[in-house]
C-alpha cells in the first residue's frame, strides 16, 4: 500500500460524516439541488465530493465498482485503507465510482429486486460541470419541476421506466454534488 | 456535553452508515420500507427506538432537536429521548417548531407547516399497513411487490358496509405517488394532508420491525379512500379552549367526575405560541408577556 | 382550571432515584455483591447471557443486580451494552468434541464410549425445600473422581458411522448474523438457530413442548446432552497462526428424532441441534426440539400448521427483548389516537341513533 493512500479521510469522522450524510441526504430528497462535501482528500482524478460520499456510505460490507478511468493503484488502495469495501465487477457492486463513460452502459448495474427493490447500485458520476440547468426533472422532492446537467437523458429515462426497481445516482464535480434518484422524470429541453 | 464513553449520537460509525444506506435507498424509493439491521437501543424497543435511530443517523452537531409525544414536548418518553440526544450528541433543542432543524415525533404531526431543510423523523411500530390484515410478512411483502393491495380494499369496504363510513380513525393508509401504500404510523388521519407535498423530508424508523421508509418533500401521498366516500380529515368539533384555534387537533382533557371537558390543542407548542400572541379560547386566561 | 402537565425531567428524576433506593432495599441488610450473584445464582447469570448474546458472566451478574433480579430487564441491559462493542474478529467454530465436560447423559444407550456423568443437576434431587439454607449452613464438599482423559464422542457420530442418522454436510461458509443483518424470511437454518439460542426461555419451552404434545410431533430422544468447556480460538493475522483466547462453558443437546425414508434413501433418523452458553440444559433440549420442528420442509415432511413449526411464527415472537418492549409500549401516553377513535364511535352513534330514530 501506498503511503499516500493513507492520507485524506475524515479528521473527525463522527462529525464530518454526519455533515456529510445531511448533504447527501438533502441532495438525494432534492433531485436536481447541489450541495457541498467537503472534509476529504481523495487522490486524482476522484473529486473531494465523490471522495467524501464514498467515505460516508461506504465501509467492508458494500462492494464497490471503480471505474477503468479511476482504477489506480492509489485510489483503490485509498478506498480499501479508509472504507474496507470490496473493489468488484459492475454486475456486484452496491456503489460504484466513475465517469459517466466509465459508467454506462448503466444496464450492468443491480436495479433491486421486485421483492426488494432497495437491492439496487449508486452510481456516484464525476461530471466534468455541474449546474442547474439542462434536462428538466420532476417528481418526488421538486416542488414543481428543477434543472440538472445531466450526462444524458435517456439512460435516466430507462431507469425511471423500471421504476420501483432501478439505480440511483449522485453527480460529483469538485465539492459539490447533486442527485437523481430513480424516481424522477426526466425530460430533454 | 456529551458523555465521551460513547460516540457522537451513541451509534458507531459502522451503524450509522448502514442506517444512512437504508435512508437513502427509502428516499429514493418513496413508501418502500427498507430492511435494516435494528441495533439494541438503550431504551426499550417500541418507546422509539427506530425514530431515535433514523435521528442518531441524520443529526449534525449544529442541528437544534425538538422531541414530540401525542403532539407534546413535555411528555415523559419526548423528555427522555430528548434528554437522551443532548448527552450523546451535544445539540440544541427547543419547543418551539420553527426552531426545529430535526423533530421526532411519535403520533402527530406539528401543526405548524414544516419548511426546507427540517427533517420530521416519526417513530413506528408496525410499518407494515397490511399487517392487521396479513399477518405474514412473506405474505405482505409479495402484495407490495405485485401492488395488489385489493385487501386493503376489501377491509374499508367492509368498514362501509357495517358503519356507514370508513372506521379507521389513525394509522390510516396512503398511497404514495400511485405506487406503495404505506402505514403513516399512528397519527390521527387529521394529520394525513400534512404528509402530502410537505416541505420537509419525513422519515419512518421502525426499530423493532427493522424498517426505514421515508416521503421526500412534494411527495404525493393520498389518504385511500372510495369516490363516493371520500377521505375526511376529522378532529373532534370543538375551538382549543387555551387558545380558542379552531383548526388544531384537540386532545379531550376529562376536568371532574361528573362530565365536564375541555379540549385543548394536543401540539403544546403551535398552543403555548398562540397564547403567547394572545389569542385566549373559552376557559383560557391571557398570557403576560408571552413565553 | 387545567394546567397542562410540565416537570416531565423532574418525574423521572424521582422516580429513577426512587427506583435506585428500592434496589438497594433495607440498608440493614448487607449488599449483595456482584462476585456473590455470579457465583451463587450461576444459572440466571447463564441465562442471562445466553439471551443477552454475550459470555461476560460479570457483566451479567451486574445486570442482574441493576435490575433487581428481574432477568429480562438484565438479558436488555446486555444487550444494548453487546451492540455497542466493537467487532475484533471472528473465532474459529469451537469443537464440542473436544469439551472438558462436567455433565454428559444419553437417553438413547445404556452406556457409551465416554460414559455417563450426572455432574451437578437438578435431576433425582426431591424438590424439598431445604430448610438448612436458610440457616445459613455450610455445604460439605461433594466426592470427587478423576477427571476423565479420554475423549468423549458424539452420539450422533457413532450413529452417523452406521449411517443411521442423516449427515449434516460441514461447509466453511460464514453464516449471516442475526445482529447486523436484518432478518429475511425463510431464514437459514443458521438464523433460525441464532434466533432460538438467543429466544425467550419460556417461550422456547412452550412451543417444544407443544410438539412433545401432538402440535409437530417429532419423537425426540436425547441422543446426547452435554455440558462443559471448551476453548475459543481466533486467528491473529500477526501471528498467522490461530491462538486460544478463553474457554466458554457451555450446554449442548442433540436429539434423534423419528426416521424419514423416501423410494431413494432408506430410512434414518434426523437430528435436532441445541447449543447455549453456560449451563442451560432446559433451553438446550427445547432448543434441539424446536430446531427440529422447524426443518420440516427440508426433510420432506408435511406442514400441519402446528405453531411450532411456523418459522416466520417462531421467530418473530421469541425475542423477549422486542416483545417486553412493544408489551410494554402500551402504557405510553396513545391519547391522540384514542381521541381519534374517541370521536369515531361518538360519531357513529349519533349516527346509528339518529337512523333508529328516524325509523321509529
Amino acid at each position: 500500500m501506498t503511503p499516500e493512500a493513507l492520507l485524506g479521510g475524515f479528521a473527525t469522522a463522527p462529525q464530518q460524516s454526519a455533515r456529510a450524510f445531511r448533504a447527501a441526504l438533502e441532495a438525494m430528497a432534492r433531485p436536481g439541488t447541489i450541495w457541498t462535501l467537503d472534509g476529504a482528500a481523495p487522490p486524482a482524478p476522484v473529486s473531494i465530493a465523490a471522495g467524501v460520499l464514498v467515505l460516508t456510505l461506504c465501509d467492508g460490507t458494500t462492494p464497490l465498482h471503480v471505474g477503468p478511468s479511476f482504477d489506480t493503484p492509489l485510489v483503490r488502495d485509498w478506498i480499501t485503507f479508509h472504507t474496507g469495501a470490496p473493489l468488484v465487477a459492475a454486475p456486484d457492486a452496491q456503489f460504484a465510482l466513475g465517469s459517466w463513460a466509465d459508467l454506462t452502459p448503466t444496464h450492468r448495474f443491480a436495479v433491486g429486486l421486485p421483492d426488494y427493490p432497495d437491492r439496487s447500485a449508486t452510481l456516484i458520476v464525476e461530471m466534468p460541470t455541474l449546474t442547474t440547468t439542462g434536462p428538466r426533472l420532476t417528481g418526488p422532492g421538486i416542488a414543481t419541476h428543477a434543472h440538472l446537467s445531466l450526462p444524458e437523458t435517456a439512460a435516466f429515462q430507462a431507469n425511471r421506466a423500471l421504476f420501483p426497481l432501478g439505480f440511483d445516482t449522485y453527480l460529483t464535480c469538485g465539492n459539490r454534488v447533486a442527485a437523481l434518484p430513480r424516481s424522477t422524470k426526466v425530460e430533454a429541453v | 456535553m456529551t458523555e465521551q464513553a460513547y460516540n457522537f449520537a451513541y451509534l458507531d460509525e459502522q451503524t450509522k452508515t448502514m442506517i444512512r444506506r437504508a435512508i437513502l435507498k427509502g428516499v429514493a424509493i418513496p413508501g418502500y420500507q427498507v430492511p435494516f439491521a435494528s441495533r439494541e437501543m438503550p431504551m426499550p424497543y417500541g418507546w422509539g427506538t427506530g425514530g431515535v435511530q433514523v435521528t442518531a443517523a441524520c443529526l449534525v452537531p449544529e442541528d437544534t432537536l425538538k422531541v414530540i409525544d401525542q403532539g407534546a414536548d413535555d411528555t415523559t418518553n419526548a423528555v427522555s429521548i430528548r434528554r437522551f440526544f443532548q448527552r450523546t450528541a451535544g445539540v440544541a433543542v427547543t419547543e418551539a417548531t420553527t426552531e426545529a432543524t430535526v423533530i421526532q415525533t411519535r403520533h402527530r404531526i406539528p401543526e405548524t407547516a414544516l419548511a426546507e431543510g427540517q427533517i420530521l423523523v416519526y417513530q413506528v411500530p408496525i410499518p407494515e399497513p397490511l399487517r392487521f390484515l396479513e399477518p405474514r410478512e412473506t405474505e405482505t411483502r409479495k402484495m407490495h411487490e405485485l401492488e395488489d393491495y385489493g385487501l386493503m380494499h376489501v377491509k374499508l369496504y367492509e368498514d362501509i358496509a357495517r358503519h356507514g363510513q370508513i372506521a379507521t380513525s389513525y394509522d390510516y393508509p396512503v398511497k404514495v405517488e400511485g405506487r406503495y401504500v404505506m402505514d403513516p404510523s399512528p397519527i390521527p388521519k387529521f394529520d394525513n394532508p400534512k404528509l402530502a407535498g410537505n416541505a420537509a423530508i419525513q422519515l419512518f424508523g421502525a426499530g423493532r420491525e427493522q424498517r426505514i421508509y421515508a416521503l421526500p418533500p412534494y411527495t404525493e401521498a393520498i389518504s385511500l379512500d372510495f369516490d363516493d366516500y371520500p377521505f375526511v380529515a376529522s378532529k373532534a368539533d370543538h375551538a382549543c379552549d387555551l387558545c380558542g384555534a379552531a383548526a388544531s387537533y384537540l386532545d379531550e382533557v376529562i376536568t371532574d367526575d361528573q362530565g365536564s371537558r375541555m379540549f385543548v390543542c394536543s401540539d403544546t407548542d403551535f398552543c403555548g405560541s398562540r397564547r403567547a400572541a394572545g389569542h385566549v379560547g373559552r376557559l383560557g386566561t391571557p398570557l403576560a408577556g408571552g413565553k | 382550571m387545567y394546567v397542562a402537565v410540565k416537570g416531565g425531567e423532574r418525574a423521572i428524576d424521582a422516580a429513577h432515584a426512587w427506583l435506585a433506593e428500592e434496589r438497594r432495599g433495607d440498608t440493614t441488610i448487607a449488599e449483595l455483591s456482584v462476585a456473590q450473584i455470579r457465583s451463587q445464582l450461576a444459572l440466571a447469570v447463564n441465562r442471562v447471557m445466553a439471551e443477552g448474546s454475550l459470555h461476560d458472566p460479570d457483566l451479567a451478574a451486574l445486570a442482574i443486580k441493576q435490575s433487581r433480579g428481574d432477568l429480562i430487564e438484565a438479558i436488555f441491559l446486555i444487550r444494548a451494552y453487546r451492540t455497542t462493542l466493537p467487532r475484533l474478529g471472528a473465532s474459529h467454530p469451537v469443537e464440542t468434541a473436544n469439551m472438558a465436560v462436567t455433565r454428559r447423559i444419553s437417553a438413547t444407550f445404556k452406556d457409551l464410549p465416554g460414559g455417563q456423568i450426572l455432574g451437578p443437576t437438578f435431576d433425582y434431587t426431591h424438590r424439598l425445600l431445604d430448610f438448612k439454607l436458610a440457616a445459613e449452613g455450610e455445604v460439605p464438599s461433594a466426592p470427587t473422581a478423576p477427571a476423565i482423559m479420554e475423549p468423549v464422542p458424539h452420539v450422533t457420530g457413532m450413529l452417523g458411522r452406521d449411517g443411521l442418522i442423516q449427515s449434516e454436510p460441514a461447509g466453511n461458509d460464514t453464516p449471516s448474523d442475526l445482529t447486523r443483518e436484518p432478518m429475511e424470511l425463510p431464514a437459514s437454518r443458521a438464523l433460525r438457530l441464532q434466533a432460538i439460542t438467543r429466544g425467550d426461555e419460556g417461550f422456547i419451552l412452550s412451543m417444544a413442548y407443544s410438539t412433545q404434545r401432538g402440535y409437530g410431533r417429532t419423537h425426540a430422544f436425547v441422543g446426547e446432552l452435554r455440558i462443559g468447556t471448551v476453548a475459543v480460538e481466533m486467528d491473529i493475522p500477526e501471528l498467522g497462526f490461530a491462538v486460544e483466547i478463553g474457554e466458554i462453558e457451555l450446554t449442548e443437546c442433540e436429539t434423534v428424532n423419528q426416521f424419514k425414508g423416501s423410494k431413494t434413501e432408506p430410512p434414518q433418523f434426523t437430528r435436532g441441534y441445541g447449543l447455549v452458553f453456560g449451563q442451560t440444559e432446559r433451553k438446550a433440549i427445547a432448543m434441539s426440539l424446536v430446531d427440529r420442528a422447524l426443518r420440516w420442509k427440508e426433510l420432506g415432511e408435511d406442514y400441519s400448521g402446528a405453531p411450532a413449526q411456523d418459522e416466520e411464527f417462531v421467530l418473530m415472537h421469541s425475542d423477549n427483548i422486542q416483545a417486553t418492549g412493544f408489551l410494554e409500549h402500551i402504557k405510553l401516553p396513545h391519547y391522540v389516537d384514542f381521541q381519534a377513535e374517541l370521536e369515531m364511535v361518538r360519531k357513529l352513534r349519533a349516527e346509528a341513533l339518529a337512523s333508529k330514530r328516524a325509523a321509529e
